[in-house]
């Protein structure tokens, strides 16, 4: 295909994909056939695999599958269809631009209240990072955590990037507590006095839990409001994520289960997850590491190697990739780095099949979320991507998404911004009439 | 560009001896005479003083004869050759063909089939070693954010080189040499250095040898933010104009009386500054947006310099033909977005459309991961491309991490391309280095094997890590 031919079928899938007739005529109920299909749950790709979507949920994945003869049919001609991007631990929808305050609101540092805030309502579906997120085939994501002026940072969501007014999939999705050299900061200046405050909430939250009713202690340190938002978290209703890097501190964390036995945990970051990799795995506790990160940026990371995913899966750890605080659509990169390490002597890699998983399914099962979302097995969320190639690959791009079974439109500011540019000189009238 | 400034400069400079020598030998009495002898001192001491009072120390490290045969090599200018062949010896780059190209006796062969082999990858803009790992505040040494101009401050005195960084570049990256920059929170951040990716004691014994000095400038939002947050100008983009205007008006009343001879002592910032008049030293100016560098250029030939490069020059695709014009590169990230309000109209198609439009492309990382993932950046943004309409070759997207980088910091008639009697700093890749499955195998540079993955004791490992958790590891 020429570069001409190219913009022109370029150019007419964007104008068609933005369109809401077409969203529309297609429904949320369809099928996609011939697809290289990659159902995201770490199974092998299944060449010319049909998946069936019906009332925005997957029907059925997998070759040999009959499509109802009452489904549009979309013919992938082989291309790559896999379930949307899952990124958990991300600000998508607080923010339109990090250094721009008043858009931010993933800082709340001044409040009085801290576990008790509730990230769902701010949420904006429409914020800029959303619409370049999906049009990158994220579909789905876990919005966290707020800064604030302790070590619990807020309840966080589990959102939809689609492009509607209802972004909230789940809202009070987990609490989110910042441990390690972070918690430490802003519980005073070290980790004795995180822990403290660590278990004294806790506490409080369970006698709280224990009698609703009851006038509380005149010594409480916490809010009512933020003791009570603790409840479902030592009730074990309300994951727990808790962000550690270096081993000790993740050993902290595992030892958090002895005394509340409730809690249900999800370590996030674990720079040095591989240095305790078996406890991880004999705890059974999901992690949500940071991709490939390998200096030792601080003194809690001074294990770090991009060996760490691995080496945690390996060791049977449940872990996927998250955290990683910069752009949800490097997910594929970081993932296809993983697969660059299984070549590297001495390095430890994930397989192609695991690799995807950890941002599909791996993150929505430590989300607490896979049986809805996250792969393409039956029951699930109908979140769809057909990709232009190796969806890990560097230069492939997406060429269509649906979220919930309705096809999404790709279109966002860069995009606007590359057609406008296409050439930079300008023509009889300023660029601002080109539009 | 620079050629022509310094024959300009030349006759200015052989007037300026006459007129002083005419001065000598006029002087009038013994007295007066002593008094200019004083003074032709300080003359002498301002004008003619060392220029390079830090010199490279590194000597290239023991090599052997190597041939790398049956590669695809992408030679960094452009150039594709497949079933390739590359010849190293005595520290350069001796000759590239295609299969028939003859292996002298007494080289090392290594069959690279299925392989691919590059120029090493150079950054133009890193922070290794001023803003080393672990990133503390003892640490926190490449922004002298003290005064919006800078220009006496030199990054060499900053760089650490037990910072891990450099290893990972090195083993992940295949990164051979870089420019440490200063940072960007004042307009005139000071001098950077060009390192060679190589483990030493001394900043000294890693300077890449030969390399001009640049001087690092800023745009935007970062010095009116530093020091409008401390009441002083600039806190406008008008007053960053301001102050880098009358800071080159300085610099040229300097320039003049160095010229004239009528200097009375040395002055570290204007003696960077004249440098930059002279064509000696190199501009690397951070800005983001198309207006600025826009007025940028025109406040180079307000003063006669050239900036050599605009660096996270996200909005360059606006004027990819204003930067083709005026021989400007544009080293940017491969689709960084919307940190920052002056980020907000960043596109992955930056690089493709100012390869388009002509202009000189340049990948940079200003990080230390993304220092080990500049091949993937690129690929990243030839993938956009392409979906733009912009099919850009896998050798022209090599350029943009070798040859490229290093003519926007003056390093091209010395390394960047596979050129023979160029030096040998290469990367043998275990796939082609434009996807996501592949890492360098091999790295060597002028010649010497600095990395070899299948080698762990053929892996730097900085002073800091010794003893500690993951010492030697696979990183």
């Amino acid at each position: 295909m020429s570069p001409r031919t190219l913009t022109a079928s370029l150019a007419a899938l964007l104008a068609a994909s933005a369109a809401p007739a077409l969203a529309q005529g297609l429904g949320t109920s369809w099928a996609v056939t011939n697809a290289h299909l990659v159902i995201g749950d770490g199974s092998a790709p299944i060449d010319h695999g049909t998946v069936v979507v019906r009332a925005g949920k997957v029907v059925a994945a997998g070759a040999g599958i009959a499509v109802p003869a009452d489904l549009p049919v979309i013919d992938a001609q082989g291309k790559w269809v896999t379930p949307g991007l899952v990124v958990a631990v991300t600000d998508l929808g607080l923010v339109d631009v990090g250094a721009v305050d008043e858009s931010n609101d993933a800082d709340a540092a001044k409040s009085p209240f801290s576990a008790a805030l509730d990230i769902a309502p701010a949420i904006n579906p429409a914020a800029q990072p959303i619409a370049v997120s999906r049009a990158a085939g994220v579909t789905r994501a876990a919005v966290a955590p707020l800064s604030t002026a302790a070590i619990f940072e807020g309840q966080g969501a589990v959102i939809d990037l689609g492009a509607d007014p209802h972004a909230v999939t789940a809202a009070r999705a987990f609490q989110y507590i910042e441990l390690g050299e972070g918690g430490a900061q802003l519980a005073g200046g070290s980790r004795i006095s995180a822990v403290a405050e660590l278990r004294n909430a806790l506490g409080e939250a369970r006698e709280l839990a224990a009698a609703p009713a009851a006038p509380r202690r005149d010594d409480v340190l916490l809010t009512r409001s933020d003791a009570a938002a603790l409840v479902p978290v030592v009730t074990g209703r309300q994951p727990l994520y808790i962000h550690v890097e270096r081993a000790a501190d993740i050993r902290m964390a595992l030892a958090l289960k002895a005394e509340f036995a409730a809690i249900k945990l999800v370590i996030v970051g674990a720079s040095e997850g591989w240095m305790v990799a078996g406890e991880l795995a004999a705890a059974g506790v999901p992690v949500l590491a940071t991709p490939l990160t390998d200096l030792p940026a601080s003194f809690e990371k001074l294990g770090a190697t991009q060996s760490n995913v691995g080496r945690m899966a390996k060791a049977g750890v449940k872990v996927a990739l998250g955290a990683f605080f910069d752009q949800p659509r490097y997910a594929p990169q970081y993932a296809g780095n993983l697969v660059a390490l299984s070549r590297v002597p001495g390095a430890t890699g994930l397989s192609w099949d695991k690799a995807f998983a950890a941002i599909s399914s791996g993150p929505a099962e430590a989300m607490g979320m896979g049986g809805q979302l996250g792969s393409l097995r039956a029951g699930r969320a109908g979140d769809v991507v057909i990709w232009d190639g190796d969806p890990l690959e560097l230069q492939t791009g997406v060429v269509r998404v649906f979220i919930d079974g309705v096809e999404q439109p790709l279109s966002n500011h860069q995009t606007r911004l590359r057609d406008r540019y296409a050439t930079p000189t300008e023509g009889a009238l300023p660029k601002a009439y080109d539009w | 560009m620079r050629p022509v400034r310094q024959s300009v400069r030349a006759p200015i400079r052989a007037i300026a001896a006459g007129v002083l020598l005419a001065a000598a030998l006029n002087a009038p009495s013994a007295g007066i005479a002593r008094d200019k002898k004083v003074e032709d001192a300080a003359v002498k001491a301002a004008r003619d003083f060392d220029k390079n009072p830090y010199p490279s120390t590194y000597k290239p490290y023991p090599s052997a004869p190597t041939a790398l045969l049956h590669a695809t090599v992408f030679d960094g200018a452009g150039a594709r050759i497949d079933n390739g062949t590359v010849l190293l010896d005595g520290g350069k780059v001796v000759a590239v063909g295609g299969p028939d190209l003859a292996v002298p006796e007494g080289y090392a062969r290594i069959d690279a089939t299925g392989r691919f082999v590059t120029p090493g990858i150079i950054d133009a803009h890193s922070h290794l070693g001023v803003y080393p790992s672990p990133a503390v505040e003892g640490h926190s040494d490449g922004n002298e954010m003290t005064d919006p101009t800078t220009p006496n401050v030199w990054a060499e005195h900053s760089v650490w080189p037990q910072d891990p960084g450099f290893s990972r570049a090195l083993a992940n990256g295949g990164v051979t040499a870089l420019e440490v920059l200063p940072g960007s929170g004042n307009l005139m951040g000071g001098r950077a250095v060009t390192l060679k990716n190589v483990a030493s004691r001394t900043v000294q014994g890693m300077k890449f040898p030969g390399a001009p000095y640049s001087l690092k400038m800023a745009c935007g939002e970062n010095p009116k933010r530093v020091y409008g947050s401390k009441g002083r100008i600039p806190s406008t983009r008008m007053g960053n104009f301001a102050v880098d205007r009358e800071t080159w008006i300085k610099a040229q009343e300097y320039r003049r009386k160095r010229d004239e001879g009528k200097l009375e002592s040395r002055d570290l910032g204007m003696e960077t500054l004249a440098g930059v008049l002279d064509g000696e030293i190199l501009i690397q100016n951070h800005c983001y947006k198309a207006e600025e560098m826009a007025l940028v250029i025109d406040m180079s030939k307000e003063f006669g310099y050239h900036v050599s490069a605009f660096h996270h020059a996200v909005e360059a695709y606006k004027i990819g033909d204003l930067l083709k014009q005026n021989d400007i590169c544009s080293a940017v990230w491969a689709d960084w977005w919307g940190f920052k309000m002056e980020a907000y109209d960043a596109i992955p198609e930056n690089a493709g459309l100012l390869y388009k439009a002509g202009a000189c492309v340049v990948i940079h990382s200003d990080d230390e991961n993304g220092i080990q993932r500049l091949n993937q950046e690129a690929a990243k943004a030839q993938g956009d491309a392409r979906r733009a309409g912009i099919d850009i070759p896998d050798a022209e997207v090599i350029r943009w991490l070798t040859l490229n980088p290093a003519k926007a910091i003056g390093i091209d008639k010395q390394t960047g391309s596979l050129t023979p009697g160029k030096m040998a700093d290469v990367v043998l890749w275990n796939g082609n280095p434009l996807s996501v499955y592949s890492r360098p195998d091999k790295v060597w540079i002028d010649g010497a094997l600095m990395f070899d993955a299948a080698d762990p004791k053929h892996r730097p490992v900085s002073d800091f890590e010794l003893g500690q958790n993951g010492e030697g590891d696979v990183k």
